[in-house]
């Protein structure tokens, strides 16, 4: 897990007392549109973006690229207390969703009941509130995956 | 020049909660809730769900369905009475959410019920004068009544984007006239969490007035009668107005019940004429003429008349259609409807 993917997961968890949510908030927004690049040298997807391809690293050729969204759930695992933030939602699943170009990413599954979520299950993403930093405060918005029926 | 609706896409979150429901809470006769709004259920977003995220998704559908590159949108308009920030735009959010930043103009519209139809006719004057090659209304709600009110049987969320240009238009604007007054029948003051109405006799000075006279102003001015329309389309707060002003119009049942849509989802205010309109434009044939006057308290009426192309059958080829949404429901009891919308703590 690279170091972004982290401090997602930390903002997933709901701990903005541990994270400053502004510093990577673009990252946030760059989500959105699932956004992140493809080397047109070797075929490999990178999600998160990467502007170097590890692969053929000088040679490589790297294109920004717009992920399609299907994808599956390569694994999971149920939240059942969670900061304040969070706690009207409790549990909720966190899941590793592999995306049909071949990047991973951490996100929410939705709309899924506990009993129901299983490995290998086919999720497209959905437009969601991921959070508000207070009642003032800004309110977070991004991807969550749902199943696909 | 053919201007009109190039693509449109609907978002209804798939939660209900029935009459019945709400009734027994409160002690009421469900009965005659249900006869008196003509109203059998509601839709109700998710806990995660507001206005941004239905705007979002009612717009990325009518880009998916357009097959059209975001990019190309030059103006993205979002109405609605409950934008999740009272200073923060909601269209930033679908701007960026949608693919079509930085090289757009962007606003919220807020207009009661009607604020949607007004980001059509501001993107229909943006791309008849060349300023834009495309542009997006959304009307989108998630409005609450307050526990007990009327309001609370019907108030629920959903809503409607259509996408304006000149290229590929599935349905032409022919016409577009609007009657706007100042009408204090419905409102909410800063900071309140609930609305203020004016009560049950609002109906004549505030909707029937306007969508009557709005209506026949479009009749008159494209010298056409209700006979000359396969669809019509109103704004529908409950079951009962849209019905009764059709008729006072001399519209017949054939021509508006497929627009009818309150008794399945509620009043999804900014959203409601544009789901109607959505689930005609699902089931038309090119050729076909369409009426369309939403209603906005405050108060004002807008009216268009629309001609369906051959282009509409290449749209209705695309999910998700209005119909997907009305499939998948799950109902919830009085007490997880109040968690969801947060009337509990
Ligand atoms: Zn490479």
């Amino acid at each position: 897990m690279d170091q972004e993917e982290l401090l997602l997961f930390i903002f997933y968890l709901g701990r903005f007392d541990i994270i400053t949510v502004p510093r990577f908030w673009r990252k946030i927004v760059n989500r959105y549109n699932l956004l992140g690049t493809k080397c047109e040298e070797c075929g490999e997807f990178y999600f998160p973006p990467r502007n170097l391809c590890p692969s053929c690293r000088r040679k490589g050729d790297i294109e920004t690229y717009r992920f399609n969204g299907t994808g599956k759930l390569v694994t999971y695992t149920v939240i059942r207390s969670a900061a304040d933030i969070h706690e009207k939602e409790t549990p909720y699943i966190l899941g590793i969703v592999e995306l049909e170009e071949g990047s991973r990413l951490t996100s929410y599954i939705i709309d899924c009941d506990i009993d129901d979520v299983e490995i290998g299950i086919k999720v497209k993403p959905v437009f969601r509130r991921l959070g508000e930093e207070s009642e003032e405060g800004l309110i977070y918005y991004g991807i969550k995956f749902t199943p696909v029926n | 020049m053919e201007v009109g609706i190039c693509s449109y896409g609907v978002y209804i979150p798939k939660y209900r909660i029935e009459v019945e429901e709400i009734a027994e809470v409160w002690d009421e006769d469900a009965e005659s809730i249900k006869n008196g709004l003509k109203i059998k259920q509601k839709s109700v977003p998710d806990t995660d769900e507001d206005t941004a995220t239905i705007a979002v998704e009612a717009a990325r559908n009518a880009v998916k369905r357009g097959k059209m590159s975001a990019s190309e949108i030059g103006a993205v308009y979002v109405g609605s009475e409950s934008h999740p920030y009272a200073v923060k735009p909601t269209a930033t959010i679908v701007a960026e959410a949608i693919g079509a930043t930085p090289d757009l103009t962007a606003a919220d519209y807020e207009f009661a019920c009607k604020a949607g139809t007004a980001g059509i006719q501001t993107n229909l004057a943006l791309v008849k004068s060349d300023m834009i090659d495309y542009g997006m209304a959304v009307g989108a709600d998630v409005s609450q009544g307050a526990p007990g009110d009327a309001l609370e049987y019907s108030a629920g969320a959903g809503g409607g984007a259509y996408l304006i240009g000149k290229k590929d238009v599935v349905a032409k604007i022919e016409e577009t006239v609007s009657y706007t007054t100042d009408t204090p029948d419905f409102w909410r003051r800063e900071g309140k969490d609930y609305p203020e109405h004016g009560g049950r006799f609002t109906g004549e000075p505030g909707y029937f007035k306007h969508v009557i006279a709005a209506t026949k102003n479009l009749l008159n001015k494209t010298e056409t009668d209700p006979s000359y329309y396969d669809y019509a389309v109103f704004h529908q707060p409950n079951g009962k107005f849209p019905t009764r002003a059709a008729k006072k119009l001399g519209f017949k049942k054939e021509q508006f019940k497929d627009a009818l849509l309150v008794s399945e989802i509620g009043n999804t205010y900014s959203g409601s004429t544009l789901i109607g309109l959505a689930s005609v434009l699902d089931k038309s044939d090119p050729g076909d003429d369409i009426l369309v006057t939403s209603y906005g308290s405050g108060a004002g009426s807008d009216s268009f008349k629309l001609k369906v192309t051959e282009n509409i059958k290449d749209i209705q080829k695309e999910e998700p259609k209005l119909e997907s949404f009305l499939k998948e429901e799950k109902h919830l009891s009085y007490g997880s409807y109040a968690r969801h919308k947060g009337k509990v703590k």
